[in-house]
């Protein structure tokens, strides 16, 4: 079995061998690392995009708008990536951000993972039927476990989930109301003495 | 009294760092002072008479057990090379994490030796080889056999009967990744693990020697003395694969380094300097001078930087001895200033090393600041602007700013990773080819790249839209932002211009190992010594904290 650092290490010197940045390749390196970590086939997705990188053109953006559309060809997922990471402040503001054609998504949706750290939110991202979650950088949550990932992403929408409960509050209550079970109902003499402090703080 | 923390501007400049001398801080008495209490035990011992065959030896303490598993092979004295091209050693260990059962010892047995070309798995934690030092491993065995102890002249001289030649860590070759053992208490410093294997590697050769010396004439042989492997450690040959480490991993630089300034700064901030702790400090700078005249070497610049050392130790110990008082205020702190005028950089940062003796309450709990969280500083703030890092820029880097990288000389190396062996390499970037598939290593010329960006862009930019169309310029971004916070993170220096001595780089990452002796083959390799008069396993429990300064064979 590979190591993680022997993943991130091969990773950065191949994204650099076919043409990016080191600081570039760096970022690809953790992000690979990240997918292989959590079960995901990214040097799979990753040795097929260099491949098909040698024979089909695909386009870099580097500022995201709400809505992206490729001039001619589909989105270069490293490129895009990057873009991403580091517009992700500004990026956060959009309710939804579209892009058409985003050429092997899976290598697009580990930067989305590292986002979701940096903005602390959950990132949800939505195409051709398929869903994927993004929690933080500390999970990912994927309807396409286990199978192949598409090769491009047609129509991608990515939301910004913001933090809130995923239960109900009457669920809390009654939750709550059980673990009330572990509490002692205080007596008289108690809530005279229990706490430690005194009676009256006008001292 | 408030000591500023040194100026990075000095310290970090190459011939400082190359200065550096082993501490309470470093490595390998860090390892000895967390595993002290562990249980040392040699548990397989399965040598052919020639010494050929497995060991295991470990440390255990409560649930937790690290293995060494030793393999001797026979090779032939043609095969043997120090070199990393090599393909064959006297001996392969790895560190196994736990008990190793038979079935890991057949799978290590298939693997371990092949070293680069074999695979480890998760359950190990380091990896390494050795060769003899043929002619001393040889002498050992025939006066042993003799009934007689070695030469100790010829022990002295070079100091171990085995040198490694690499020891890997963290995730090489299927090890396993540092983020499975980080967490452990007992892992709070940098290079425990690599530590532990050349400190039971080292005890290794001692079991062989006497092994083979008693197999070659049971009757007469004698066993090694204790004294004796108590002052012999394990050598090490290095070569530049080790000095991109220190560029590469910054915030770990910067912890290693802070670690040593800050508690440099808390030593020159005590007022009264207790009588034992002034004795202590004169007692091991006194003892220490035994250290630089047994230091052997073939190198005449080391030779000239050993005499140089010597002579102004001498002139430092007559200083303390007949003009100064520990009874002055702030003692220490009169002695670094005393040293920062009178001396040269190398033994400033000698006695420095030393000053650390007596306060293992300053120093022990500063060993565990020493690792780093590298993946926490990764990620480029690029909601800063452009104006914020062309500050940061002339704040930190303000030697580097003025070299001019259009001069010839100042970018006349590259640093590329050899094709044969995957290791780091230095070439002229006019003679050899090459310079095309330069590794990103040249900081200081990408630093003076990305400034001269900056003044030409709009100051209200922000950093993601700079690197939007300077892709190119992303690693050293990162750096410039991670300097900010880590002052000692770079390397204030032309890491590729005419002048560099690149064993400079190898020896501040060796001295924090702990390693003596520096001994350059070249400008490009050395060799060093570790655990030269460190404790036995045996005497582990209750040992002599300053045993570095005194190694004596007799």
């Amino acid at each position: 079995m590979r190591s993680l650092s022997e993943i991130e290490t091969a990773t950065k010197r191949a994204t650099r061998a076919v043409g990016f940045s080191w600081g570039n390749s760096e970022e690809v390196g953790k992000c690979i690392r990240l997918l292989e970590l959590f079960g995901l086939p990214g040097i799979q997705n990753l040795n097929q995009y260099y491949k098909d990188r040698a024979q089909n053109k695909f386009e870099n953006l580097n500022l995201i708008k709400e809505k992206n559309e490729p001039v001619s060809d589909v989105f270069c997922p490293i490129t895009l990536g990057v873009s991403f990471l580091d517009q992700i402040r500004s990026l956060e503001h959009y309710k939804k951000i579209e892009f058409h054609k985003i050429g092997y998504p899976l290598i697009f949706v580990s930067f989305l993972s590292r986002a979701s750290e940096i903005i602390g939110k959950k990132i949800l991202i939505k195409f051709d039927q398929n869903e994927i979650l993004f929690n933080l950088n500390v999970n990912i949550q994927s309807s396409l476990f286990n199978k192949d990932f598409p090769l491009i992403a047609n129509n991608v929408e990515i939301m910004f989930v913001d933090n809130q409960d995923n239960f109900t509050e009457l669920e809390w209550n009654s939750l709550y109301k059980l673990a009330e079970d572990t509490f002692v109902e205080e007596s008289e003499s108690l809530k005279k003495g229990g706490a430690g402090a005194g009676l009256t703080d006008n001292d | 009294m408030n000591i500023e923390l040194r100026d990075p501007n000095v310290i970090m400049k190459l011939s400082r760092l190359g200065s550096f001398h082993q501490s309470k801080l470093s490595f390998l008495r860090s390892f000895l002072n967390e595993f002290k209490d562990w249980d040392y035990s040699r548990d397989l011992f399965n040598l052919d008479p020639k010494g050929f065959g497995e060991a295991v030896y470990s440390f255990k303490k409560e649930n937790r057990v690290y293995s060494l598993v030793c393999f001797a092979n026979k090779i032939n004295d043609d095969e043997r090379s120090d070199r990393v091209i090599a393909t064959k050693w006297d001996a392969a260990f790895t560190l196994h994490d736990g008990v190793p059962t038979k079935e890991d010892i057949k799978r290590l047995k298939n693997e371990v030796p092949k070293q680069e070309v074999g695979r480890l798995s998760f359950k190990e934690l380091t990896l390494s080889r050795a060769n003899k030092s043929v002619r001393v491993f040889n002498h050992v065995v025939e006066n042993l056999s003799e009934g007689k102890q070695p030469d100790l002249e010829l022990l002295t001289k070079v100091g171990y009967l085995y040198r490694t030649t690499a020891v890997y860590g963290s995730g090489k070759f299927g090890l396993a990744d540092r983020f499975r053992i980080k967490n452990r208490k007992e892992i709070n410093g940098p290079f425990r693990l690599e530590m532990m294997l050349v400190y039971l590697v080292r005890q290794f050769t001692f079991d062989q020697v006497n092994h083979v010396a008693h197999h070659k004439n049971p009757k007469k042989a004698v066993k090694l003395d204790k004294q004796i492997c108590k002052n012999l450690g394990i050598g090490n040959s290095t070569g530049l694969g080790m000095a991109p480490f220190i560029v590469n991993h910054p915030t770990l630089l910067n912890n290693w380094i802070l670690t040593r300034e800050t508690a440099l700064k808390k030593i020159r901030e005590i007022k009264h300097v207790k009588n034992e702790d002034s004795k202590l400090f004169k007692d091991c700078i006194k003892k220490s001078v035994t250290n630089i005249t047994s230091w052997s070497t073939d190198s005449e610049y080391q030779q000239n930087k050993i005499k140089s050392l010597l002579k102004n130790v001498e002139k430092f110990i007559n200083y303390i001895e007949n003009d100064f008082d520990f009874k002055t205020d702030y003692a220490f702190n009169e002695i670094y200033l005393w040293l920062d005028k009178n001396v040269c950089e190398e033994c400033i940062e000698y006695v420095v090393s030393i000053m650390m003796e007596p306060y293992s309450d300053i120093t022990n709990p500063l060993v565990s600041n020493m690792s780093s969280e590298e993946d926490k500083y990764f990620n480029i703030p690029t909601n800063r602007t452009v104006n914020e890092l062309k500050s940061i820029i002339e704040k930190k880097y303000p030697n580097i700013l003025e070299i001019n990288f259009s001069q010839k000389e100042n970018n006349q190396n590259f640093w590329f990773i050899s094709k044969n062996k995957e290791e780091p390499r230095l070439a002229d970037r006019f003679e050899e080819h090459g310079s095309e598939l330069e590794q990103p290593l040249a900081i200081a010329r990408d630093i003076k790249k990305l400034y001269e960006k900056l003044l030409l862009s709009s100051g209200d930019l922000n950093i993601a839209e700079f690197l939007s169309s300077n892709s190119d310029l992303r690693h050293v971004v990162r750096r410039a932002f991670i300097v900010e916070n880590f002052p000692y993170s770079e390397i204030q220096d032309n890491t590729i211009g005419k002048n560099i001595v690149p064993i400079d780089m190898l020896r501040l990452k060796l001295s924090f190992f702990g390693a003596l002796k520096f001994d350059p083959r070249s400008d490009k390799w050395l060799r060093i010594c570790m655990f030269q008069g460190a404790p036995l396993p045996s005497e582990l429990k209750n040992y002599d904290e300053q045993w570095v300064y005194k190694s004596n064979m007799q």
